[in-house]
């Protein structure tokens, strides 16, 4: 198993209700991978996930990106206001 | 052969030939630049203020809108005297007082596709500085197809976003966010709110990115996402890669002109301030004050958040924020005649389709929401 710390930014908070959460993973999950477990956990993320913006360890991450243990995992909505 | 500085604009620019980096080339550099500004909002106010006074010697502003008491609590470059003044107006005189020795183009229309590249043609940089995503893909896609940078940024409430994005030496917009994100997922400023500073912090910050593309100086955001949060005070930053499959910068590109943006986001390119129906599930204020003076009281449902209902509230309303709506449908009864309201008709026209999708008939949408109400029927409630 591997640990990884997944942020949550912007509205992202407000939907998932947490800042933060820490999770242990399979080795060799990938981003997209993360992403159906994050919807299982937070159900209201549901419609944001496939837009938003995820970095891994401050580097922009395409869904094939492969995590590794006490990766840091941010996710960046698209905002639009000016 | 750079224009001349004249002896006053010296003594103006002093503090900058003072600094090498800038110096009396830079300025030159700096005078003999041109700036498109989209929008001449919350980030556009500071922005302009910033190029104007900084001496770039072209600066074109693009906006349709006219000025708002509700603007002024961000948009630092209108004032009370300019209300109800075209936007673009406002900004090009308090420019001009702030700095008379440069030009001030202004475009009093919205930036569209059918006008965006003979708009843009004319200017060394973009700094998107607008409001919504179908204009965020067009400048961005004007940007790539051009070859000019655009110096972007975005707000939400305590959060901001700025970046460069040059894809001549960088990703784009779309290598980051290929597909805007679902009609109505993200709220703008006029539904979720915003600190009023904030687009001061992001505005700067591009105007001193715009500087330093211009000067060719530092290390400009291109590669490079940064992530404010007021309310923390940080700073994060991401680094970027040009995504390979981008449609417009990659390999294959399958943009290669401007498309339909507000049909590629699903929404208008601008606020409309109301609803303009179309579905015919719209109620007008005084046509609800009407129903509701003849003996007919619907049930009124109000989904905007709870502290927007201690601003303005119609008796007996029943408060379901809009992000709770889908959860707490149980609660409402699907054969009552029911209204719902927002602040000006968009959220509640979200959650009427989501009631409609849901199998309630008998659903209508306050057209203009509460501040309609306030504005056509109960002038004792405040517009906000």
């Amino acid at each position: 198993m591997m640990n990884v710390k997944v942020l949550f930014f912007a509205n992202l908070r407000e939907r998932a209700g947490s800042r933060q959460v820490e999770l242990d993973l399979a080795p060799d999950v990938t981003v997209a991978g993360l992403k159906k477990i994050l919807l299982e956990k937070f159900p209201a993320l549901k419609d944001y996930l496939p837009t938003v913006l995820v970095a891994v360890d401050r580097e922009y991450a395409f869904d094939d990106t492969v995590l590794s243990d006490g990766a840091e995992v941010a996710l960046f909505p698209p905002v639009s206001g000016g | 052969m750079l224009a001349e500085l004249t002896h006053e604009e010296i003594l103006r620019y002093s503090r900058h030939l003072l600094i090498p980096e800038v110096g009396l080339d830079g300025q030159k550099r700096l005078k003999n630049s041109s700036v498109l500004l989209i929008g001449t909002g919350g980030l556009g106010s500071p922005a302009a203020l910033y190029l104007a006074a900084a001496g770039i010697g072209r600066i074109g502003l693009v906006d349709f809108d006219v000025v708002d008491p509700s603007n002024l609590q961000r948009q630092i470059i209108h004032g009370t005297s300019t209300v109800n003044h075209l936007k673009v107006e406002s900004a090009r005189s308090r420019m001009l007082d702030l700095n008379p020795d440069i030009q001030v183009e202004i475009h009093n229309q919205p930036f569209t596709s059918d006008n965006a590249f003979s708009i843009a043609a004319e200017y060394d940089l973009l700094i998107d500085g607008t409001d919504n995503f179908p204009t965020r893909y067009l400048t961005n896609d004007v940007c790539v197809l051009l070859g000019k940078p655009n110096v972007y940024g975005s707000i939400y409430r305590f959060d901001g976003q700025a970046s460069v994005f040059y894809a001549r030496k960088g990703p784009c917009y779309r290598c980051l966010f290929p597909e805007p994100p679902p009609p109505g997922l993200v709220p703008s400023c006029a539904e979720g709110g915003v600190l009023g500073v904030l687009p001061g912090t992001i505005g700067t910050i591009q105007a001193t990115e715009a500087i330093k593309v211009l000067l060719g100086i530092g290390e400009p955001l291109i590669g490079k996402l940064l992530l404010y949060n007021a309310l923390e005070m940080s700073f994060e930053y991401v680094n970027l890669q040009k995504n390979p499959n981008c449609k417009i910068c990659g390999q294959n590109p399958e943009i290669t002109q401007l498309i339909d943006y507000e049909e590629f986001c699903g929404i208008p390119g601008y606020d409309h301030n109301e609803r303009a129906g179309g579905y015919g599930w719209d109620i007008s204020a005084v046509e609800l004050s009407t129903m509701m003076a003849n003996g007919t009281i619907p049930f009124l449902l109000d989904v905007r958040e709870p502290h927007e209902l201690q601003i303005s509230a119609i008796d007996g309303a029943v408060n379901i924020p809009l992000g709770a709506l889908a959860a707490r449908l149980s609660e409402l009864d699907s054969s009552r005649e029911t209204i719902v309201i927002c602040k000006a008709g968009t959220r509640s026209a979200r959650a009427l389709e989501l009631l409609l999708s849901a199998g309630f008939k008998r659903t209508k949408n306050l057209q203009g929401g509460i501040n309609a109400w306030a504005r056509d029927v109960d002038p004792g409630l405040p517009q906000y």
